[in-house]
């Protein structure tokens, strides 16, 4: 009895611990809750299959899809442009963005154009991209381009700004150069914020590839939702939204597995 | 400013260990901080933090500046470092003027300055490692200091898994391996609890005795400047000026229990004395 209401105690007390058994439970519980109202509602007839397809149906289109290798080829489309496009605007943002941070000069310089380009929505470029690169991969990379890159750049110079200025006097006491402070301190002080920053910027880049595609593309999940809304294949807008879930999923946890390789020290 | 040596009870006519103030000292100032002014502005007004402050710290002195907070204190150690510039006035260490910060003046700062993604050993060894020193030598350095700090068992460990004490241990170890003319401490142990404090500061007097090194530090804490000190200059508050330059009349080495001595209240008594009128100045 004691046992228990402690448990209650647990989970009622604001930011108390609970076993972790507990934890696993509630967070199965919760997609058992979601299917099991998903199946209710396409098995019990509450809803036309046209609008909502039954759990099986999407199970069903999933191998209909793989087996003949579509999913797999519209996979591969998607997650080409989201790297490529995250790829290079990462490696353009963080130094720049370390430097923008870091140096009064580049701030005043980038800060009023990229905080008035950040507030622009991508999507309003995107018959601007069209009509300039057309509708290959290349327009789709510069959507996800435009959209990750002025938030990664402001992100990561709020990070580098954070770094604390007792670091870098100290490492001058030690007779640390400048180059050394800026290779040496801020670089590593800012790398779990840039590790952050790109974890979260990820999940952005995502929703932009899927705004890319679904206005002009011939290949990717984007796309195949598009196509299925035209023939009515519900099941296989489903699936698209399903396989975006878990690829996105699947990249956060690499992003975490890289932050604990990567900087151990700070958690 | 007035200079004033207390008489140790022991020996009557004798003042002690402070034959190095009357200028005529048998060592050359290594510290000289000539007419040291620093101002600043903040919303319009002009603020003077420091009011044309000179003090010698000669070789292998252990200097200490008290005064209640705000008196400018910390500001004048960041000028002897070089991080920050006086609107007037000199700072000399040797012949040299200090122009900038540089590894000649070590420093361990009140606020934990260790870099976290470097263990206790890296930390230590980041000065040698900037002069390029070969690994074998740098090794030796490091772990002589490590020793001497009792930091030995530790030298894998991150930061963060250091409690407040030991971060500043492994501050004073990384700034000793780097063997600069002069080290700075601000307020090294103000953030600590007193029992830490207390071990620190026997720490610290076990590694002074062992260097010897000439140090500047700063505390607002009077038990503290006495245990420690060599000659304590005491500060008034706002504007910062020198009020009074004390040669400690304590023998060495120093302990703990010597705080119950005579000598060392007479010490207190005076300091106690010269900052009480500072509050007092400071209400209106």
């Amino acid at each position: 009895m004691a046992r228990k209401r402690s448990l209650i105690d647990a989970c009622l007390t604001p930011k108390s611990e609970v076993p972790a058994g507990l934890r696993y439970a509630v967070s199965t519980l919760t997609w058992l809750v979601v299917i099991g109202l998903w199946s209710l509602a396409t098995y019990g007839g509450f809803m036309k299959d046209i609008f909502l397809p039954s759990p099986s149906a999407v199970i069903g289109a999933f191998f209909r899809l793989f087996e003949d290798g579509t999913l797999q080829q519209h996979i591969w489309a998607s997650l080409q442009v989201v790297v490529i496009g995250f790829l290079i605007s990462s490696l353009i943002a963080v130094p720049l963005g370390l430097l923008m941070g870091t140096f009064r000069v580049v701030q005043a310089g980038l800060e009023p154009l990229v905080n008035f380009i950040r507030y622009l929505p991508v999507t309003s470029f995107v018959p601007l991209f069209i009509l300039w690169i057309g509708i290959g991969i290349e327009q789709r990379i510069m959507v996800i381009f435009f959209g990750t890159f002025f938030q990664q750049l402001v992100m990561i110079a709020d990070v580098s700004r954070g770094v604390s200025k007792d670091l870098l006097n100290a490492s001058y006491t030690l007779g640390a150069s400048r180059r050394d402070a800026l290779l040496h301190v801020l670089t590593p002080a800012a790398l779990p914020g840039i590790v952050d920053t790109l974890r979260i910027t990820m999940g952005w880049a995502w929703t932009y590839l899927v705004v890319a595609e679904l206005v002009a593309a011939s290949s990717g999940l984007g796309y195949i939702s598009m196509k299925a809304m035209r023939g009515f294949q519900v099941d296989v807008i489903f699936l698209a939204i399903a396989v975006i879930g878990l690829l996105g999923l699947f990249t956060d946890t690499v992003f975490r597995l890289v932050r604990l390789r990567l900087v151990p020290w700070a958690n | 400013m007035s200079v004033v040596q207390l008489q140790r009870e022991t020996s009557p006519a004798n003042a002690g260990i402070g034959s190095a103030t009357s200028g005529a000292g048998a060592t050359e100032p290594r510290l000289r901080i000539k007419d040291v002014r620093l101002e600043y502005s903040t919303r319009g007004k002009n603020v003077v933090a420091i009011d044309n402050i000179s003090i010698d710290v000669p070789d292998n002195q252990f200097a200490v500046i008290v005064g209640p907070s705000g008196c400018g204190k910390s500001s004048l150690l960041y000028l002897v470092a070089g991080l920050a510039e006086p609107t007037s006035g000199e700072i000399l260490l040797g012949d040299e003027e200090v122009d900038g910060p540089g590894p000649d003046r070590g420093m361990v700062f009140q606020s934990y300055t260790l870099f976290p993604w470097l263990t206790v050993r890296e930390n230590v060894e980041f000065g040698l490692k900037r002069r390029r020193m070969p690994a074998k030598q740098r090794e030796e350095i490091v772990n002589r200091y490590l020793n001497e700090t009792g930091l030995a068992a530790f030298h894998d460990a991150y930061p963060k898994q250091l409690s407040g004490g030991m971060m500043q241990r492994v501050a004073i170890a990384r700034a000793l391996a780097n063997d600069p003319k002069i080290l700075l401490m601000d307020e090294p142990f103000g953030a600590l609890d007193s029992q830490t404090r207390n071990s620190m500061q026997k720490l610290l007097l076990r590694v002074w005795e062992e260097n010897r090194k000439t140090v500047l530090f700063v505390t607002h804490d009077i038990d503290e400047a006495i245990l420690l000190g060599d000659r304590i200059y005491v500060m008034t508050a706002r504007p910062g000026r020198l009020k009074e330059e004390i040669i400690v009349p304590i023998p060495r080495p120093r302990s703990m229990d010597m705080v119950m001595d005579a000598e060392f209240i007479a010490v207190k008594r005076r300091i106690l004395d010269l900052l009480k009128n500072e509050i007092k100045d400071d209400e209106h």
